[in-house]
């Protein structure tokens, strides 16, 4: 029997696909990418988490103490903190952690101790780990020092950092920190509902009615975008405040706390629920309308049954895409909030009030669940989403109706009124001399350089950023799309560098920031001289903003038929070549979108780059943050239209360029 | 390994190539002193040492106290010019200063100057806590000025008071720690209870009650007397209120980092800053410097306010600091002001 098997045929060289050079350069490339996403994010998050389970104990086992008699003579009967406390049961176990800055006094430790008494006390450090202080100043060592009872009063310990949860118990046994999750929690459900009502709402108007101006109020509506967030709280001071102009209109209430924020979330949160919703009420097929009416539907039905579940998918994008953009957001509740914790602002109240590193890496834990919650469902209902265009599809087109024609118009002139009057009263504190004392026009909130912040320094400083980020990013998120989206095989790879580019858009800002600081900032780490650089910059935008860039680009490129690369390779063309001569000029709208987007961002953010600056990369948006800080609201004011006004720049330059290349490179478009 | 050192040997070469290079020493220099005030610091400075340049890094108080401990095992700063001495302290206790006795430490005022043997850090001027009084606003709100910390907790006042938050603001933290060394640890906690019924909110900064008070969006303002009397100067309708218990007061001082790349530098700076001209320097700013008989009157500042300064126990501050701020985080945090 076993002869007949052995006589098989002979096994058959296994079959493997060659990679050819293209190949290698493509997967090379990508890993380079990929490495680049792992060393900027996956890497720093998990310094976070670790730091955020490092804690702080005092170790009563690690000094030893000896006491001497009322002559000063030591008997030589050695104790430790530990064995006292066992026998007097001072402390709990709970009592002994604390944090990287605690200090805790050994009198207690001793029922009859009296500073006047001759008893002499002498202390050391078992190993060479302790630490303890008389008075402030540090020994180490395993030296014992003898100290009469008047200055061992002023010895201290100091605590050990060990492992544990112990920091995660304390957070959730703070009432004043604890608060902040429902704070914020509900903070931004109620943006979220009243901006994506106020956003359907007015793009309903702008694609379903046939009202005039439409152009100028889709403007108005973008406008938000190119601020940073909390310059619509500088602007709710101002007109609501103590002394602001309109603050009859809250009945005494105060602007300073959950009023505020809402009404500047839903500022700033504005045009991205706006352009998302939009996009989903362009789309749709006048056969069903035309069946809703042959049914004999009133518009109301019509309105729930057809309008509402077509655009459903935007709806529920622009939701959680507007809760995550107001539970992230730190600069306006920083600067409106007044009494009203929430997540964001705890996080840097922990790590530059107290110090308190570790519990700011707690905080930003806590931060994250919620975001990444909101992600994840979005992220799933998409990937739900069905085609609604078929090929049989008749494109709505709405048609006049001089009533409700004109409602849309009030509607949509009191959003933009709302909108424009936020800015034109940023633009006008600025120009004030001395609110409210001196009304007097003047320029001298413009004087930056007498405040703080980094003064004109500093926006300059900001437009380099913007300028590198977009550079930079758009060349290496656009050539990352195009690995991951045209490269053959390696499908692991590819799934894997997909999650990895969407995973900074469910970080907050603060977060990756408070993470930067502690990879970066470790001596051990052979990055470490980027700290403090504008690079660190440049790669924490470009990072933090890595997603919407990345979905753009590969957005784009799905348009672009395989075929290309097979045509190319058929023809012995290198990939490379392919990409620079044909994919790049096709995708140029996208390729620019990204840009402009990276620009913008790159100037208004804030809450990645406060921890990460240093004197000589001072950052406009950072600036207004730290004048409004100091009490210097109306210079604050002023910077932040500085950067409006920027913003606005680069978005008509955008127009510009974009308008005169698309002619040359997109003209097969249109035969 | 090779690889690691070869990237840190790139990225270091990019990073200098980046750089101005320059035969100039650069000292990197952390301040919490006015912004306004550094361009003429560092003018005064270079005036006498061409050759050193000043790169500054300015925040409030509790920023830069951060920032020193959170790059305690890789320092980036060569020395700390005009920082409170509560946060010195701090430092001093990880070890983090290098003891250093400037030339002519011995003609200032031993109050201002480190206990140690040879002192870590030293003294520049006093930053002196004082109220802002917006006399406009307060009359319209039919508000009597107050001459105490007692009388702030009159329910008069409940609503038309802002004070700065200890755990991030400097002033914040020697008002209370003052408190509690005139009224005793029981009465101090008892104090502040009373007045936190009449406080609207708490801020981050210590300049922003007085700023705050100068722009009319709140009456009364607890802050700090340079403040005031700059917001006066600019034309605020304030007044400077020294309670007549005594008021808390912390000092800026100048210490060397340790493990500086620039030592000689370090110490050709620290040196400069108390010497009779650095001291007239600050003296523009400040009523209280560390040099016996240099300081002038400064214009706007209240009268008796030198009198009136606690006799401060830094030691106290700087070893209670955590415990005192937790303890007032678990009792007024609701109220502070975000940031």
């Amino acid at each position: 029997m076993t002869d007949t098997t052995n006589i098989s045929l002979p096994e058959g060289p296994v079959i493997k696909g060659k990679l050819s050079r293209d190949d290698l350069i493509m997967r090379g490339g990508m890993i380079v990418i990929a490495l680049y996403l792992i060393v900027t994010m996956v890497m720093p998050l998990y310094a976070m988490l670790s730091k955020s389970f490092s804690t702080y104990k005092f170790e009563l086992s690690q000094y030893e103490l000896q006491i001497s008699d009322e002559e000063g003579v030591f008997s030589g009967d050695v104790t430790t903190p530990a064995k006292l406390n066992a026998a007097l049961n001072v402390l709990s176990d709970s009592d002994l952690s604390t944090g990287s800055d605690g200090r805790m006094g050994l009198t207690q430790f001793f029922p009859d101790f009296s500073f006047r008494s001759p008893v002499m006390y002498r202390i050391r450090n078992v190993s060479d780990t302790g630490r303890f202080l008389v008075g402030s100043n540090l020994h180490t060592g395993t030296e014992w020092t003898e100290l009469d009872s008047n200055t061992f009063r002023r010895v201290q310990m100091r605590p050990e950092k060990s492992r544990g949860i112990s920091n995660f118990v304390n957070y959730f046994s703070t009432p004043a920190l604890f608060n902040s999750i429902k704070n914020s929690l509900w903070i931004a459900v109620v943006s979220t509902i009243v901006t994506v009502s106020l956003a359907f709402w007015f793009a309903y108007a702008l694609n379903r009615s046939c009202m005039r101006f439409k152009g100028v109020f889709r403007l108005v509506a973008m406008a938000p975008i190119l601020v940073p967030s909390l310059l619509p709280g500088i602007a709710l001071v101002y007109l609501f405040g103590n002394q602001g102009m309109i603050n009859g209109l809250l009945f005494g209430a105060s602007i300073y706390g959950p009023i505020g924020i809402v009404i500047g979330s839903v500022f700033f949160t504005f045009p991205h629920a706006f352009i998302i919703i939009s996009t989903a009420l362009a789309i749709s097929d006048a056969r069903l309308y035309e069946a809703a009416v042959s049914l004999r539907a009133s518009p109301w039905r019509t309105f729930w049954t057809v309008t509402i579940p077509g655009a459903r998918y935007g709806l529920i994008s622009a939701a959680f895409v507007v809760f995550n953009l107001v539970i992230t957001d730190f600069g306006l509740p920083k600067v409106i909030g007044g009494q009203f914790n929430v997540l964001a602002v705890d996080i840097y109240k922990q790590v530059i009030g107290q110090q308190n590193f570790e519990m700011g890496a707690v905080v930003s834990v806590v931060l994250v669940i919620p975001a990444i919650l909101a992600f994840a469902i979005d992220r799933l209902v998409q990937s739900k989403q069905v085609a609604l265009l078929s090929a049989r599809s008749v494109p709505f087109h709405p048609t006049p109706n001089p009533k409700t024609d004109r409602i849309f118009l009030i509607y949509c002139t009191l959003v933009a009124f709302f909108i424009v009057g936020m800015l034109a009263v940023c633009q006008f504190a600025a120009l004030i001399k001395f609110w409210p004392y001196d009304l007097s026009f003047s320029l001298n909130n413009y004087d930056f350089s007498r405040m703080d912040g980094g003064g004109w320094t500093a926006y300059f400083n900001s437009i380099r950023l913007a300028l590198f980020t977009a550079v930079i990013g758009t060349c290496v998120i656009f050539f990352g799309a195009y690995l991951v989206e045209k490269s053959n095989g390696f499908t692991t790879g590819r799934t894997l560098f997909q999650m990895f580019a969407m995973l900074p858009m469910a970080i907050p800002g603060m977060v990756l920031g408070l993470a930067y600081i502690f990879f970066f900032n470790n001596p051990s780490n052979p990055l470490n001289p980027l700290y403090g650089t504008m690079a660190i910059l440049v790669i924490c935008t470009v990072t933090h903003f890595y997603t919407v860039s990345h979905l753009t680009a590969v957005t784009a490129l799905k348009q672009m038929d395989r075929e290309f690369e097979s045509v190319s390779a058929s023809l012995k063309q290198p990939t490379l070549k392919l990409f620079s001569r044909v994919t790049v000029p096709v995708c140029l709208p996208a390729v620019l979108d990204i840009s402009i987007y990276l620009f913008v961002n790159a100037m208004t953010t804030v809450s990645a780059v406060v921890f990460l600056y240093s004197p000589k990369t001072a950052l406009a948006s950072v600036a207004v943050l730290n004048m409004d800080d100091a009490g210097d609201i109306a210079p604050a004011a002023a910077m932040g239209m500085m950067i409006f006004y920027t913003n606005a720049g680069a978005r008509i330059i955008h127009l510009i360029i974009s308008r005169g290349i698309l002619r040359r490179t997109q003209a097969w478009r249109s035969r | 390994m090779k690889f690691k050192h070869l990237l840190t040997a790139s990225v270091s070469a990019l990073v200098m190539a980046a750089g101005v290079a320059s035969a100039e020493t650069e000292l990197t220099v952390y301040t919490a002193v006015e912004a306004e005030d550094l361009a003429r610091y560092a003018e005064a400075f270079n005036a006498h040492h061409p050759d050193i340049t000043i790169n500054w890094v300015r925040d409030s108080t509790g920023i830069i106290t951060a920032k020193l401990l959170a790059e305690r095992d890789n320092p980036q700063a060569d020395v700390v010019w005009g920082l409170a001495a509560t946060s010195l302290l701090l430092l001093k206790s990880e070890g983090m200063l290098e003891p250093y006795a400037p030339a002519g430490v011995e003609e200032l005022d031993p109050k201002f100057v480190d206990g140690g043997d040879v002192p870590s850090w030293v003294g520049m001027d006093a930053w002196v806590a004082s109220v802002c009084y917006n006399t406009v606003e307060a009359g319209k709100a039919g508000l009597t000025p107050p001459t105490s910390w007692q009388d702030l907790t009159d329910p008069m006042y409940a609503g038309h008071l802002i004070m700065p938050n200890p755990n991030s603001s400097g002033t914040g933290f020697l008002d209370v720690s003052s408190w509690l060394q005139m009224f005793g640890e029981e009465g101090g906690w008892e104090y502040m209870d009373a007045l936190h019924e009449n406080i609207a909110r708490y801020t981050h900064s210590g300049s922003k009650p007085c700023k705050l008070a100068a722009a009319g969006e709140i009456p009364i303002g607890i802050s700090f007397a340079f403040r005031g009397a700059k917001s006066k100067a600019a034309g605020a309708p304030l007044e400077i209120i020294v309670p007549s218990e005594g008021v808390g007061w912390d000092m800026e001082a100048t210490a060397i980092v340790a493990g500086t790349d620039s030592p000689d530098e370090a110490r050709t700076l620290v040196d400069f800053t108390v010497t009779r001209e650095a001291m007239e320097m600050y003296n523009s700013g400040y009523a209280v410097v560390a040099m016996p008989g240099v300081a002038k009157p400064v214009e706007h500042f209240p009268e008796g306010l030198l009198e009136a300064m606690i006799d401060n126990d830094f030691e106290f501050a700087a070893n209670n600091r955590a415990a005192i701020l937790s303890e007032w985080q678990s009792r007024y945090d609701g109220k502070s002001d975000p940031k």
